[in-house]
């Protein structure tokens, strides 16, 4: 062990030391810089409601040749009629595109919660590790596959190979064709962050009920998805809010420009997101009433999406707290 | 003393049934990806071809190609990348390692988990009134333009197309205003994985840094950020993957569906991958499914690539960061 | 905030100036002559290196240390005992104002190094943790290389040119009594090395800024007897050069390497003396029940 004689500094004397003004200015000029783009993230919630509430209320205030308001709000909320270009005067009932968004997303969640959470079960406590990534890697992709693809899938397969055959009611459009394929896209978020939730229970609440006597699926059932269960209902909505924020898939499978006020999943309907792309991709003209009516479709959907990620969140956080 | 059997055999077969079930529902997940896959190629492969690849969009399925939707989407996501991955890494560094934890922080944190659950569709209807319209400023005829060749350092006149960096105000629909948008979309995630990557480096470290003198940024810059990078990397890399996939928000803010050309300055028209498949898969000809289905294969492609990429950087470059 | 220099020092040299006098004759910095004994008089005592008065500590409204007087003497080993949660380590974080980071930690009476106020608010803590150095309880070198920990501290100061730096490495090394053991892989990653190695590194590390004091939470709680002794030995050969101050819970050790041993419990200093005279003939009751186990 070399040892060092009485006392020889480590540092020369020639070293020079660090300019600390400088360093001060350097440091402030980072840290304002930070905050800076730390604000614009915060502005951006900002910007997206304050666009939608400004025009949207340009919406509701225009007045047509006759003076009177071209869409009240009352008519917005109660009829039963969206076609703002095929009726005469317009109808701008936000109702059926509403159901249409609901009755895709309910389809969607049949599918998808049950098989998820099943699914999420069976690689939390049944998978052999070999099989449980190798399945998780493919739920990944499944995750990553862009929405257009899901589209595609249900108009070239899901309608001729599943649905038609099944029963001659359902036509090249359906409601049923979109919701499976919404379905079969947050399969996988339910499925992971069910999972999640379920590998955060302790092993040693499952270890007591075995101790116990109960078979595993009553383990499961009793014990490890009630301890589970605020990460599984999170799960659940926030995969339900994808399915109501979902576009492109219902642009291509469930229907064309008819809104309707219904309940059977053969039939086209309209989604309010569905109905934004169509107004874009026509020849609306800016600042004219459909134009508008698109941003305040968008203002009803920020609305749904906004509350339910925001329970959502909550949620997670408070299952997260227990066992941290 | 034996107790009757009866009750647990039932019980027993009640848990071989969920055990049943469970992993019937693990294989059905697996199968409609199969399905998927299988579909889409044997519905596509016939059509892929370099041909394919290197022609633009026509009438006749038969000479259709995806140039110009993969030089879109090639520069529509390069700028996405350039300005929301700094963005991100920035924000997520502002947030762990400089703001006090107080309520504006949680409330801020909150936020930001929100813009994530967002419809993709509805960042279009914001970059379409900032960006596009720029709150109607200048939506008049003549729009501000400007601008400047770095190569040869000149400055062009005003509303020379001709350079690369040509910028005209109101963005309108070029790939900048395409980019920016997606930017929009893909920040939320950005900021989120960071502040994993973040929040994973121990603070043990930290104190380590700061016992010896150093100040925050130092700490931040020397010892934190590149303990944190190989993770953030693998969330860009995931970012942009999810960027190149996006159509919705696109065709609001007025990509087109047509185009013949591949961009040449930042204010040049595009389509992407996904809107040039939304365009073909809406046709009623059987041709033109096929040929989406061949370009939904180079789509999946381009993700797989991504992926295995984002894999092999957080198998490279991942080290332990503490005994 | 602008950082201030500490009362009494300057802390940059104006550049026409000579270099900053180095520790043969003073401290690294120029220090009031007040404060330090004249050179060559016999002092009765050693003079303190860090010396407190009236020192109270709080984490919000929890008070974890009470009216704290004491002196840690220049140059010895200072040792600081007493059952857990009795505040020794909050005291020992205070010295290098780490506990700045914690919300709601504040203090208040008189903590001064070689004469200089270090709980002001103007005090520049960068500046202060050169002067200061700490080992922490688990090893934490940075997950980079051997190299690159050692000089990490020395960079962040000053500014060095190569050469230099490769000085430093293999003196800090030295000192730290790790160089054989290492000189032929400073490239190499520092996670691995030894727990004892790369505790022995990060000694080394914080020796690398020429500091006054040495700051140590346990540091041999995490490591095995072997790696333990080997670092006693290293800490009886540092107090040469600096005033060392370590918590331990272990009361052999403290008997084995300090020179003097303040006895804390529930906040307050129960006894201050040299270690001998503390093991052997407590004044003070409560220290000789925890000495002798009766209770820990």
């Amino acid at each position: 062990m070399t040892s060092l004689p009485a006392s020889t500094p480590f540092i020369s004397p020639r070293a020079r030391p660090v300019r600390v003004r400088l360093r001060a200015v350097f440091e402030w000029l980072m840290e304002s810089a930070l905050f800076l783009v730390t604000g614009l993230s915060v502005i951006t919630t900002l910007a997206i409601i304050v666009i939608l509430v400004h025009e949207t209320w340009k919406f509701f205030t225009m007045r047509g040749a006759d003076g009177q308001l071209l869409v009240p709000v009352k008519d917005f909320l109660t009829d039963s009629m969206w076609s703002p270009l095929l009726s005469n005067p317009p109808r701008f009932g936000v109702a059926s595109l509403v159901s249409g968004t609901l009755l895709v997303t309910a389809i969607a969640a049949a599918f998808a919660l049950p098989l998820g959470l099943l699914t999420a079960v069976y690689l939390s406590e049944y998978a052999p590790r070999r099989v449980r990534s190798l399945l998780k890697s493919l739920l990944e992709i499944l995750a990553g596959i862009p929405t257009v693809v899901y589209g595609f899938f249900a108009l070239t397969f899901i309608t001729p190979n599943l649905l038609q055959p099944i029963s001659g009611s359902f036509g090249t459009h359906s409601a049923m064709s979109a919701g499976i394929a919404v379905g079969i896209m947050i399969l996988p978020i339910v499925s992971s962050l069910a999972e999640d939730a379920l590998r955060a229970v302790p092993q040693s609440l499952r270890d007591g009920s075995l101790a116990l006597g109960s078979t595993k699926a009553e383990t499961i059932l009793r014990v490890v998805i009630p301890a589970a269960l605020s990460g599984i209902v999170a799960s659940f909505l926030l995969a339900i809010t994808r399915a109501i924020g979902e576009t492109m898939i219902v642009a291509l499978a469930a229907g064309g420009g008819v809104a309707q006020l219904t309940v059977d999943p053969a039939a086209q309907v309209q989604t309010m997101t569905a109905y934004m792309v169509q107004v874009f991709l026509g020849d609306a003209p800016a600042g004219g009433v459909e134009y508008q009516s698109s941003y305040a479709v968008a203002f009803t959907l920020f609305a749904f999406t906004f509350v339910m990620t925001w329970i959502g969140a909550l949620i997670l956080r408070r299952y997260r707290e227990v066992y941290e | 003393m034996t107790r009757p059997e009866a009750p647990l055999t039932s019980r027993t077969r009640m848990s071989q049934v969920v055990l049943i079930a469970c992993a019937l529902a693990a294989f059905i997940a697996v199968t409609a990806l199969a399905s998927l896959l299988l579909s889409i190629a044997v519905e596509g492969t016939g059509s892929l071809s370099w041909k394919f690849l290197t022609s633009f969009a026509s009438r006749k399925a038969a000479s259709a190609g995806i140039l110009a939707p993969l030089a879109g989407s090639v520069w529509v996501c390069a700028i996405c990348a350039f300005v929301a991955i700094p963005m991100g890494i920035g924000t997520a560094l502002y947030l762990e390692e400089y703001a006090k934890k107080s309520r504006l922080q949680g409330i801020i944190q909150l936020n930001i988990s929100n813009l994530a659950g967002v419809p993709s569709i509805v960042y279009g209807l914001l970059a379409l009134a900032v960006f596009v319209r720029c709150f109607g400023f200048r939506s008049g005829e003549t729009p501000l333009s400007f601008s400047v060749d770095w190569s040869a350092m000149r400055i062009l006149s005003p509303g020379d197309p001709d350079s690369l960096w040509f910028i005209q105000i109101p963005f309108g629909s070029g790939v900048l205003a395409g980019g920016l948008t997606l930017a929009l979309v893909v920040l939320p995630i950005m900021i989120t994985a960071s502040q994993e990557a973040l929040r994973a480096v121990p603070k043990s470290l930290r104190q380590a840094a700061e016992a010896l003198g150093s100040t925050r940024w130092q700490v931040a810059w020397r010892v934190t950020l590149p303990a944190a990078l190989p993770t953030m990397m693998t969330g860009a890399i995931l970012s942009i993957s999810r960027a190149l996939g996006e159509a919705a928000p696109l065709l609001v803010i007025g990509g087109f569906l047509m185009v013949m050309q591949t961009p040449t300055n930042l204010m040049s028209d595009f389509t992407v991958l996904p809107m040039q498949i939304y365009n073909w898969s809406g046709r009623p000809q059987e041709e033109f499914h096929r040929i989406a289905a061949a370009a939904i294969i180079v789509q999946l492609a381009v993700l797989l690539t991504f992926n295995a990429l984002a894999i092999f950087v957080r198998q490279s470059f991942q080290k332990p960061l503490q005994s | 905030m602008k950082p201030v220099p500490l009362e009494n020092t300057t802390m940059t040299q104006p550049a026409e100036s000579a270099p900053p006098e180095r520790r043969d004759s003073s401290a690294v910095l120029p220090v009031a002559a007040s404060a330090m004994p004249p050179v060559g008089a016999a002092a009765p005592t050693p003079p303190a290196a860090v010396a407190m008065r009236r020192f109270s500590a709080w984490y919000g409204r929890h008070q974890v240390l009470q009216a704290i007087d004491l002196d840690i003497p220049e140059r010895q080993v200072c040792a600081f005992i007493g059952p857990s949660g009795c505040g020794k380590s909050t005291l020992l974080r205070w010295v290098n104002r780490m506990n700045d980071s914690i919300v709601g930690a504040r203090a208040d009476g008189t903590l001064t190094l070689h004469g200089s106020d270090l709980l002001g608010r103007t005090v520049d803590v960068v500046a202060l943790r050169r002067r200061v150095g700490m080992v922490f309880q688990k090893p934490n070198p940075f997950p980079k290389s051997i190299k690159e920990n050692v000089v990490f501290g020395a960079k962040l100061h000053y500014r060095l040119a190569r050469a230099d730096l490769d000085e430093i490495v293999e003196k800090a090394l030295r000192a730290a009594a790790l160089w054989d053991e290492v000189k032929d892989r400073l490239g190499s990653p520092a996670l691995g090395l030894s727990g004892g190695q790369q505790q022995r590194l990060c000694i080394a590390r914080a020796l690398a800024v020429d500091p006054e004091v040495l700051l140590m939470d346990e540091p041999c709680s995490a490591l095995d007897p072997r790696s333990t002794a080997s670092i006693e030995a290293l800490i009886r050969q540092l107090r040469t050069n600096y005033t060392i101050v370590i918590v331990t819970h272990n009361m052999q050790q403290a008997s084995r390497i300090s020179d003097t041993t303040a006895f804390f419990f529930e906040g307050r200093l129960v006894e201050n003396s040299a270690t001998d005279l503390l093991f052997t003939s407590p004044t003070q009751k409560q220290t000789e029940d925890y000495v002798s186990g009766r209770f820990g």
